[in-house]
């Protein structure tokens, strides 16, 4: 009996992430048009797509931010509210929606992953000090532990919340565009770590523009234009004909 | 014994030591509150809080019952009204809150130019601390102590919200409530602070001893206790300056707090005007740049 609670048909693999016909408007635009994917446990999923394309509102949808017009989300067989208590989702947010100069260290950011372990007044148990300090070591900022967390460089700082999802210990990863602004030895070990976190049974979806590097990360793609293009093996999904529909004419073209 | 005698002088004085415990109370909550409110991007709600109690201030003194229970009543009422037209509408929040406090202000004007003279509109504008009786001073004290009780213990769901508000939500933290709660110790804030600096000086209380500790520190705990140790500082050395050069008690509170802030902006390693000089002038990069400068940003 492997049964997982929750676990919408018998013999099914439990996805990790199932999104069943989404539809999300906002006031006349709609951003996501009957959007079905599945992605199962134990992969990395690139996504793709120009801006506006649906990326961030799929996101939304993933971590309960947005009421769909229909369609549902299950993730690991579970509704959103239930996914999020449980801790099962987190999220590498992009560098622009983070207040730099907030004052917060790069271990009181790791130490936010455990608030879902600790008690109403978020008073941290040996258990979770020993948690953050095994997840900045695997990201390699233990060093910089005590630094504001603006102190650090693009790479490092992405790895800080790569570090805060690892200390929440949540089997799905939501990375939003992880590689902007960061050199290629970041991109580098950041790569490398999210291949190990997949091999320990985390998925991992990545919204990113860098398609030369999707081959090499991800398991699979998924071409987004407000529905899915097109989805599978990153070979398969990032023909040149593909990339034309979802990026309009070839990528050179000077116009606006 | 000179030094003694003109400290202890002003506290033979009952309305003073009143006086002051109202002014520390008030000056300790609102700026442990402000700590928040200005990583939250909120310092205008303050405003807009502060001024909107003026009717429900108004409409206590006719009514007779106690005047902190009007003030919070149209404190929460604006912060509710604010969020309700923010949101079914497509204006602009700073927008909203101009529209909405301007027009509660009025109308606590006009209910006290047309009730008859025992409301002093001074007093509440202005604060009347020295005036301060022994039934209001407990319940700024019981207020305050509720006020600062209920941050401190939700301090790190609230550092949260503000530094990361879609984490909160992701780790299934109820960030409406958490908002909703942020809002409402800010009106009971502004109802402590009233008595001791008035409707119209209680936003720089709730303002700039955060501001001024931002600029201090990189740690929020630390924050907080800047935060705090400034705004005793101030409120003490504002109730002396207050006794002896005989000014208006809240404006020398909120005067003292200015001082601060100027002192620290120019002058306060490592951000200080004066460093920022002074670094531009010796750009030779030497030893022990390691740690007090921050990282050039990258992206």
């Amino acid at each position: 009996m492997t049964a997982t609670p929750g676990t919408s048909r018998i013999g099914d693999p439990p996805a990790a992430l199932h999104v069943e016909a989404l539809t999300v408007s906002y006031q006349d635009v709609r951003a996501l048009d009957n959007v079905t994917v599945r992605i199962l446990p134990s992969r990395i999923c690139g996504l793709v797509g120009v801006n506006g394309s649906g990326k961030s509102t799929l996101f939304k949808s993933l971590m309960g931010l947005l009421q769909p017009d229909s369609g549902s989300v299950r993730l690991f067989g579970c509704d959103n509210l239930t996914a999020r208590r449980q801790g099962f989702v987190s999220y590498v947010p992009q560098a622009e929606d983070v207040d730099w100069d907030f004052p917060v260290s790069v271990e009181d950011v790791v130490l936010m992953g455990r608030y879902r372990h600790m008690g109403a007044t978020r008073r941290p148990s040996e258990h979770d000090r020993h948690a953050v300090g095994a997840a900045l070591a695997r990201v390699g900022l233990s060093d910089l532990r005590r630094r504001q967390i603006g102190e650090l460089s693009g790479g490092q700082r992405k790895r800080a919340f790569v570090a805060r999802s690892i200390a929440q210990d949540a089997p799905l990863l939501l990375l939003d565009e992880p590689f902007a602004g960061v050199d290629r030895t970041s991109e580098a070990t950041m790569v490398a770590l999210l291949k190990e976190l997949r091999d320990e049974g985390k998925t991992v979806l990545v919204s990113t523009h860098d398609l030369a590097g999707i081959p090499q990360l991800c398991n699979e793609a998924i071409l987004l234009h407000n529905r899915v293009l097109a989805h599978g093996e990153p070979a398969e999904v990032l023909t040149h004909e593909n990339l034309a529909q979802a990026f309009g004419q070839p990528a050179v073209r000077e116009d606006s | 014994m000179e030094l003694l005698n003109w400290i202890v002088e002003p506290l033979q004085y009952g309305f003073l030591t009143r006086a002051l415990a109202v002014t520390l109370a008030a000056a300790v909550v609102s700026a442990v509150l402000s700590c928040w409110l200005i990583l939250m991007g909120w310092s205008l709600m303050g405003d807009a809080v502060s001024h909107a109690v003026l009717p429900g201030v108004a409409l206590a003194y006719i009514v007779g019952i106690p005047f902190s229970i009007g003030a919070f009543v149209f404190g929460a009422g604006a912060v509710a009204l604010i969020g309700a037209v923010k949101s079914t509408s497509k204006l602009k929040p700073d927008t909203v809150i101009g529209v909405v406090f301007t027009a509660l202000f009025a109308a606590g004007l006009a209910i006290v130019s047309s009730t008859p003279s025992q409301i002093d509109l001074m007093h509440i504008l202005f604060g009347n601390v020295l005036g301060v009786t022994d039934g209001e001073l407990w319940q700024v004290l019981l207020l305050g102590l509720l006020t600062l009780t209920i941050l401190l213990l939700k301090r790190k769901d609230l550092t949260l919200l503000a530094f990361d508000r879609t984490h909160a939500h992701v780790l299934g933290l109820n960030t409406r409530f958490l908002s909703a709660l942020l809002l409402g110790l800010l009106a009971l804030s502004v109802v402590v602070g009233l008595q001791a600096v008035g409707i119209i000086l209680v936003v720089a209380m709730l303002i700039t001893p955060g501001a001024t500790a931002f600029l201090l520190t990189r740690s929020f705990d630390r924050m907080l206790i800047v935060a705090v140790g400034i705004t005793v500082a101030a409120a003490i050395a504002g109730i002396y300056a207050s006794y002896y050069l005989d000014i208006s008690t809240g404006a020398a509170v909120v005067l003292a707090q200015s001082v601060a802030f100027t002192a620290v902006y120019l002058l306060a390693p490592p951000n200080g005007l004066l460093f920022q000089h002074l670094r531009r002038r010796a750009r030779t990069p030497g030893p022990g740049a390691d740690t007090a400068v921050a990282i050039p940003e990258g992206s």
